[in-house]
């Protein structure tokens, strides 16, 4: 549960930056060299190059192994861990508001049977 | 987007504030009963939490100052719990509690408000994150620039991915 959730506060912390937002929207469309990644940025190499640790370090993308381009690919897996858990507070929410739909109902033809209880 | 639900059924999420979510529901009862149904243990272990798990934990001390418990068991075993303190208690109106998950979890301030109107009430959970230490201040600019337009990114991703 720990590491599961110390994870999920790496990748929102990575994510929560519009430049990066933008670094992972183009490697989505295919993998890219440091040089292809600054080029819509107007930004300092090592400004890039910063944000592109903290991506790395979120485990959203992957350096390739080609030695001196090293092309940059992107890992989606914590982005649908992240989907997955703001999915479950809507779920759990959804569910239980369902279930108390039903249960209010219950309680109004209890409370027709019987009489109004005190409030 | 964060107007009150206007129908029953349907729970309407949004951003609220730069640290705050909110959702919407409108049920069809008195806020009354309503305010019964949310705060007596006999009551929430009736609907509160995914249908087929089971409610071990249910304590509530209806009071500003006092403690809340709650705790889930799934079919698999599986457990999950949260607790806090109720920092305000005003019958049928609003409820407002701490709320926390587990030590690694940010805690959050959860207002809840209770509205009347034609029998139908409108239920309002207003989730407001802190920023009292880095992992909190993580969390929560992960919500700056508001959830709804970082999710319209991930689908974008998450569609060009498959």
């Amino acid at each position: 549960m720990k590491t599961a959730t110390d994870a999920l506060s790496t990748t929102f912390f990575a994510l929560a930056d519009p430049t990066r937002r933008a670094i992972l929207l183009q490697l989505s469309r295919g993998a890219a060299t440091v040089k292809d990644i600054s080029a819509p940025f107007e930004m300092s190499g090592p400004a890039v190059s910063k944000h592109l640790r903290v991506l790395e370090r979120a485990g959203l993308i992957q350096r390739g192994r080609e030695a001196q381009w090293r092309p940059r690919t992107l890992d989606a897996t914590p982005i649908r861990d992240v989907a997955e858990w703001a999915g479950e507070f809507k779920r759990f929410w959804d569910t239980s508001y369902a279930r108390l739909d039903n249960y209010l109902d219950l309680l109004k033809k209890q409370e027709k049977k019987h009489g109004k209880r005190r409030s | 987007m964060a107007s009150a639900a206007a129908r029953t059924g349907v729970t309407e999420f949004s951003i609220a504030s730069d640290t705050q979510l909110r959702f919407v529901r409108v049920v069809n009862a008195p806020r009354r009963l309503v305010f019964e149904a949310y705060t007596m243990p006999e009551h929430l272990k009736r609907w509160l939490g995914f249908a087929d798990w089971s409610m071990p934990i249910c304590e509530m001390e209806p009071r500003a100052g006092g403690k809340w418990r709650y705790g889930w068991r799934s079919p698999d075993g599986t457990e999950m719990s949260m607790g806090g303190i109720v920092k305000e208690f005003v019958p049928p109106e609003r409820i407002s509690t701490t709320e926390q998950w587990g030590p690694e979890w940010p805690e959050t301030l959860n207002t809840v408000t209770f509205t009347e109107a034609n029998g139908t009430t409108t239920i309002t959970t207003t989730v407001t994150y802190p920023s009292k230490d880095a992992r909190d201040a993580a969390l929560e600019s992960g919500m700056r620039d508001g959830l709804d337009v970082s999710y319209a990114r991930f689908d974008k991703l998450l569609e060009s991915l498959q």
